[in-house]
């Protein structure tokens, strides 16, 4: 018998698409319900093109492989105490903040690419949806894996998935990921596929993961840089559902274009996290969160929206927000988390001189003129024995429940603050970006589990902070928080590395 | 070389995770028990899901089945992700040199037309049905709120993908890749009277609400009955008429049915013992469903492999759920 | 000016795949950075498997890049013997 040669494009055709059929006993609609109350409009599934043509077996083999190697890295590190090789126990508090912040984050996204990996009517999309659910549920597996070790030495990873559902500045991602997940199919794609998965995931991992690579992170930077091979078959899907979404109907054009805006913006703010990290968190910078972002944003983004021009799409308008703020947010982040250092389940502490001269030369703009004297005062506080910590709680913004410590960027003293109405209510933002996310769907966003408010309403348990902190967050107190000049992860540290301890000079808040 | 540092600074400061700590006890866990357990969201959700206003993002609601604690369960495979890729690759890599040699020693042209034509009816539609339990494993995964159930129906549910295309290589090396099998294979499907019933089962499950209903349908009832009929009697019988080749090509199948069964057999027999409600209502999907597939699925059995066929299909299915506890 | 790139972990297989890359792109840019390595085109990229396969001097499956790949920037398009990144614009 004659024996065709089958190219790749049409042996992957038929062996995912030609898998489906013309359904007869059961409406379309019905088998899949979820398809059309967005207002997208899909006319011809067939026109999807797939990304990445990986058939199962060669995931099961290539993936094998990967986890091969990561594992044994992962034993290795734990057999020969790696996290003895960090550059100083400080880094770790980035990676307490990656746990908890990021991992169940990881976790809800396998949840979404589940549900539209069975709502998507398209079977070529559908496949792609599902195998992304099955790497994120590996990243949160491998993040855990990797972490664990850790976790038997340093105080703050032990109770990630219960701590993200409840502390404050971990409602950030977790509602980040619930707004994606309550939206529909489409929205889900644009929201955490193209959005998260493609414009914004390297100013994200590529900051963390050298993060870890500069600062001895071994266990960290394997498993970053393992996932990132599953991210590269993320972001195709993710190019790939808005041109497929662009060019099924001109009608998709508004739709997408403000789940853009939407979600940029709200992706965004996400990434203050990361931002504070990369420029205060990790004892060897890498580069500033202004240098990340100009590279992985401003000109990654620019060649990708250029390229999305000829559909009719224009460079989010927000964006412009966020590139004015680069100079900002890392500092004001940090003042936050400085200011509720006993709240949070990672160590806080203020940046040496060294740390400071390089914050000045990276931030020429920005940095003396309106950080550099709260920070000496700080120290100044914390010499004296008074170790500042916020007594009161923050407003937080409705939308993306930051704190409300940004400041307008025609005068950065002052506090970017807008309002909305809503039912008889007044709502509070940090930003038009979020203000305007706010008004288009209002019903929406106040439903918000606020925990600041949570809190005031007596839902987080005792009346005192601390038992909000002890009983309701499990924060153990005097370990997990406050600053990292006396805690003891330090005084470990030092004990693993014959160093002198540094003398205690702070008192704890009251 | 490291610094001689004493021992006693470096030993751990807790076993395990807290989340571990509480469920197993103050000891180190597995990283089964590390990555399957209690690291799902469970409250406090942000916003009520668009597409379906009246229920929460995560919530155990959406099934009639009521367990006092959703982590009750055990996958004897223990399978977390890195476990179930490196075992799905071993087999997978037999496979593919079963395949290969099927491919460079020509061994579709030992087998005569007729066989192949059989194949061809009988086996290959097989492929649509995979891709509808691929999406009702999936379904399960995205509405379960157990990490210990749903990354196992995710398992599932990727592994029928793999065996739908294995089913589609199989067309391929029967007609030297002209595609012509799989096209013929597609309109037995839809409109072969032997395919009738299981295409209209098949599309039936995919509108079901409750997603343990979708497993009862899906992975009990239809897929014991389905694989006892196609990779244990027709295998024999297509061996007895000479095509024993075929036999390295669904191996795969075969290996797979009985791993996955281990872990559809302890989940069933757990949801059972936890209550009478779950005994009752399961025995009532079960009853449904399975009068359906027997009638759906006896005139594929009839001509696959003979009248007696689907009576000991139906007897392996109710050797299971004995075991199960109904 | 819209470059597309590709980042690879930095091990032996990856280095022969970069040298496969600059020979097919003799423009491309190629930037090593702590465990990785960035090469960077204007507007586009070609990988080619038989050049891959003649530096690696064995068999080589373009798939087989999941394993050392990092990230990558541009639109993709792929078949058994290449993958290649453009921007349009």
């Amino acid at each position: 018998m004659s024996k065709k040669k089958l190219n790749m494009k049409d042996r992957y055709r038929l062996l995912t698409r030609d898998l489906d059929w013309d359904y007869s006993y059961q409406d379309y609609e019905e088998i899949f319900k979820q398809e059309s109350f967005e207002g997208i409009k899909i006319t011809d599934w067939s026109k999807w093109e797939d990304p990445f043509r990986l058939t199962m077996d060669s995931y099961w083999k290539y993936q094998a492989e990967k986890e091969k190697k990561l594992y044994a890295i992962f034993d290795a590190f734990a057999q020969n105490n790696g996290q003895k090789n960090v550059t100083d126990a400080r880094y770790v508090n980035a990676i307490k903040l990656f746990l908890t912040g990021v991992s169940p984050g990881e976790y809800q996204a396998h949840n979404g690419f589940a549900h539209v990996g069975r709502q998507l009517g398209g079977v070529g999309a559908r496949v792609a949806c599902q195998m992304q659910s099955l790497d994120e549920l590996r990243h949160i597996q491998t993040q855990i894996h990797a972490m664990s070790h850790y976790n038997k030495h340093f105080d703050g990873f032990q109770d990630f998935a219960h701590m993200h559902d409840r502390v404050w500045y971990l409602s950030v991602p977790k509602s980040f990921f619930d707004d994606a997940r309550s939206a529909g199919p489409f929205e889900f794609m644009v929201a955490i596929g193209f959005s998260f998965e493609y414009v914004l995931t390297n100013l994200l991992f590529v900051p963390f993961m050298s993060g870890a690579a500069y600062n001895g992170d071994m266990a960290t930077v394997t498993f970053g840089f393992s996932a990132q091979s599953d991210e590269a078959r993320h972001m195709t899907l993710g190019l790939e559902i808005i041109k497929f979404l662009l060019e099924q109907h001109p009608d998709n054009l508004p739709i997408v274009q403000r789940w853009m805006n939407k979600w940029l913006w709200r992706g965004y703010r996400v990434l203050t996290l990361v931002a504070m990290m990369m420029d205060y968190m990790l004892p060897n910078k890498v580069m500033s969160w202004q240098e990340s972002f100009e590279v992985y944003f401003e000109e990654a983004a620019g060649a990708l929206f250029k390229d999305l021009a000829r559909y009719g799409i224009e460079m989010p308008p927000y964006a412009a927000d966020a590139i004015a703020e680069k100079e900002h947010l890392s500092h004001q982040a940090w003042s936050i988390f400085y200011n509720y250092g006993h709240a949070a389940a990672f160590h806080t502490w203020m940046p040496t001189d060294e740390e400071m001269d390089w914050l000045s030369e990276k931030y020429p703009n920005s940095f003396d003129q309106y950080y550099r004297p709260r920070y000496e005062k700080w120290r100044e506080m914390e010499e004296a024995g008074e170790r500042f910590y916020n007594p009161t709680l923050p407003m937080l913004c409705q939308t993306c429940q930051i704190p409300m410590g940004f400041t307008d960027m025609e005068n950065p003293t002052m506090t970017s603050y807008r309002q909305s109405e809503y039912d008889g209510d007044r709502y509070n933002f940090c930003s038009n970006g979020c203000k305007d996310i706010f008004d288009y769907e209002p019903e929406k966003y106040v439903q918000a589990w606020l925990p600041v408010h949570q809190i005031y309403q007596g839902n987080c348990g005792g009346a005192e902070m601390e038992d909000v902190l002890g009983d309701y967050y499990k924060m153990n107190l005097g370990a997990d928080n406050l600053d990292f000049k006396g805690s003891p992860d330090e005084a470990r540290w030092n004990a693993w590395h014959n160093l002198k301890p540094a003398e205690d000079k702070l008192k704890k808040a009251s | 070389m490291t610094i001689e540092i004493k021992t006693s600074t470096l030993e751990p400061i807790r076993n395990t995770f807290e989340h571990t700590k509480r469920r197993f006890g103050d000891k180190p866990a597995s990283r089964y028990q590390e990555a399957s357990y209690d690291i799902a969201p469970e409250t406090n959700f942000h916003y009520r899901p668009m597409w379906q206003p009246d229920k929460l993002l995560n919530d155990s609601s959406r099934t009639a089945i009521v367990m006092e604690d959703w982590y009750a369960y055990k996958d004897p495979r223990q399978f977390y992700y890195g476990t179930y890729v490196q075992a799905r690759a071993k087999l997978q890599e037999v496979t593919e040199s079963n395949y290969a040699f099927f491919e460079k020693r020509d061994l579709a042209d030992r087998m005569d037309e007729k066989l192949k034509e059989k194949v061809v009816r009988c086996l290959l539609p097989l492929r649509h049905m995979e891709l509808a339990a691929n999406m009702n494993n999936v379904m399960c995964t995205a509405y379960g709120t157990s990490t210990v159930l749903t990354q196992a129906f995710l398992y599932n549910g990727m592994d029928r993908l793999g065996i739908a295309q294995y089913l589609s290589r199989i067309g391929l090396l029967l007609d030297g890749n002209s595609t012509e099998s799989l096209a013929r294979a597609k309109e037995y499907w839809m409109s072969d009277s032997a395919w009738q019933g299981l295409r209209r089962y098949a599309e039936n499950t995919l509108v079901v609400e409750d997603w343990f209903e979708v497993f009862i349908a899906q992975d009990v009832v239809l897929d014991t009955l389905v694989y006892d009929l196609m990779y244990r009697q027709f295998d024999h019988v297509i061996t007895e008429a000479g095509g024993g080749d075929l036999a390295m090509l669904i191996e795969f199948m075969q290996e797979w049915h009985k791993d996955n069964s281990r872990w559809v057999d302890a989940t069933l027999k757990s949801t059972i013992a936890e209550s009478e409600h779950n005994r009752e209502q399961i025995r009532t999907w079960v009853t449904d469903w399975q009068e359906k597939a027997i009638a759906d699925l006896a005139p594929l059995a009839d001509i696959a492999v003979g009248e007696q066929a689907i009576s000991e299909c139906v007897d392996v299915l109710g050797k299971r759920l004995a075991k199960a506890g109904l | 000016m819209s470059k597309v790139y590709i980042a690879l972990q930095e091990n032996e297989e990856s280095r022969y795949i970069v040298e496969a890359i600059e020979e097919d792109n003799p423009d491309a840019t190629v930037i090593y950075q702590p465990a990785m390595i960035r090469v960077e085109n204007e507007r586009c990229m070609v990988i080619k498997r038989e050049t891959v396969e003649e530096k690696m001097g064995r068999e080589w499956e373009l798939l087989a890049l999941h394993v050392n790949l990092i990230t990558i920037g541009g639109n993709v398009d792929e078949d058994e013997d290449q993958l290649s990144l453009t921007w349009n614009s």
